[in-house]
């Protein structure tokens, strides 16, 4: 905005340095970004090393969660035909569990989302794309680049089928990891200006009587943004999955 | 025209661009509960997909969403 707004939603975005450490020019501090990742990674450690401490026969509580995210990830796999490609499972499971802590972990007051980063989902997606690409011209060699080419198609149309194809895959990193980054953003913007509508309305004298409605409305966005949240993770897994079976068998 | 001015119409410009998305959703999960109405026992393999069809679908829309954004609060002057 051009004027300096009482409130300023990209300000919970700000990434602040904790500790300051610099190697040869290169800025490797500490920040609070880098606190989050280390929550949510040590968060998916706990849960799956506890969970699978006691293997007692009848699960607990702890064991029922971990068997619960592996038999997710499991169904997603077979959702997407990946049934040949069990080396990926701990790749996608790892993946999927930490997207979604650090969705969910996102939404608590005061924390910070690291996956309303590009830098962060960029980085997701690029490892995403570069083992596809990397694991397909291992697997098949120089047949990978059958992917390109559709069956069925009359050999006029394939000058035209070509490009188009190769652009649509150069687009699948872009689009895996602005998804998921404009998806966090936009409902973090959205519970931050939400919020500073009930303040503004308490400040406003006689308004006062209707800042309960942002404030249900702040309520009714947090748990559409938890749908979102777990929706996303879903989604980056499950893309994943797909882009792998391509690697794997690529042709459609 | 002043930038500031330009800078907001655009950024509503873009704006509609989500409702495009939401129109995409509804057709797919519309069509969804069509086939499931035919096919009640087969529907509970594809649900599924039906998600990462609407994922798909608004993750289009969000660009827009993600353009207005842009033009309301990165872009300076």
């Amino acid at each position: 905005m051009a004027e300096e707004s009482a409130f300023d939603p990209i300000h919970q975005f700000v990434i602040k340095p904790i500790f300051n450490l610099h190697f040869f020019g290169v800025d490797a501090s500490f920040t609070n970004a880098s606190l989050f990742m280390v929550i949510v990674a040590s968060a998916v450690a706990a849960l799956m090393l506890l969970g699978t401490s006691r293997r007692a026969l009848i699960p607990g509580r702890v064991q029922t969660l971990a068997e619960m995210a592996y038999e997710f990830v499991n169904s997603t796999l077979h959702m997407a035909d990946l049934h040949d490609g069990r080396r990926f499972f701990p790749f996608v499971f790892t993946l999927f569990l930490f997207v979604l802590l650090c969705n969910v972990i996102g939404l608590i007051p005061y924390s910070f989302t690291v996956t309303s980063q590009i830098a962060v989902t960029g980085a997701l997606a690029l490892l995403v794309i570069g083992i596809v690409v990397v694991y397909g011209f291992i697997h098949n060699g120089t047949r990978f680049l059958r992917l390109f080419v559709p069956s069925g198609v009359p050999a006029a149309l394939l000058p035209f089928i070509v490009p188009i194809e190769v652009i649509s895959f150069l687009s699948r990193p872009v689009s895996l990891s602005v998804r998921l980054f404009a998806n966090m953003l936009a409902g973090h913007i959205t519970l931050n200006v939400m919020g500073g509508f009930v303040i503004a309305l308490l400040s406003a004298g006689f308004f006062a009587i209707i800042a309960p409605l942002p404030f249900l409305m702040a309520i009714v966005l947090t748990a559409f943004e938890l749908l979102v949240a777990v929706l996303q993770a879903y989604v980056f897994a499950i893309l994943t999955c797909v882009y792998l079976r391509d690697a794997l068998h690529p042709g459609h | 025209m002043e930038p500031a001015a330009a800078r907001l119409i655009g950024a509503g410009l873009a704006a509609i661009g989500t409702g495009a998305a939401a129109i995409g959703v509804g057709i797919i999960f519309g069509q969804f509960l069509l086939g499931a109405l035919r096919n009640p026992t087969a529907s509970d393999g594809q649900f599924g997909r039906v998600f990462i069809g609407v994922a798909l679908a608004e993750g289009l829309g969000i660009f827009a969403l993600l353009i207005a954004i842009l033009l309301l609060f990165v872009v300076k002057g």
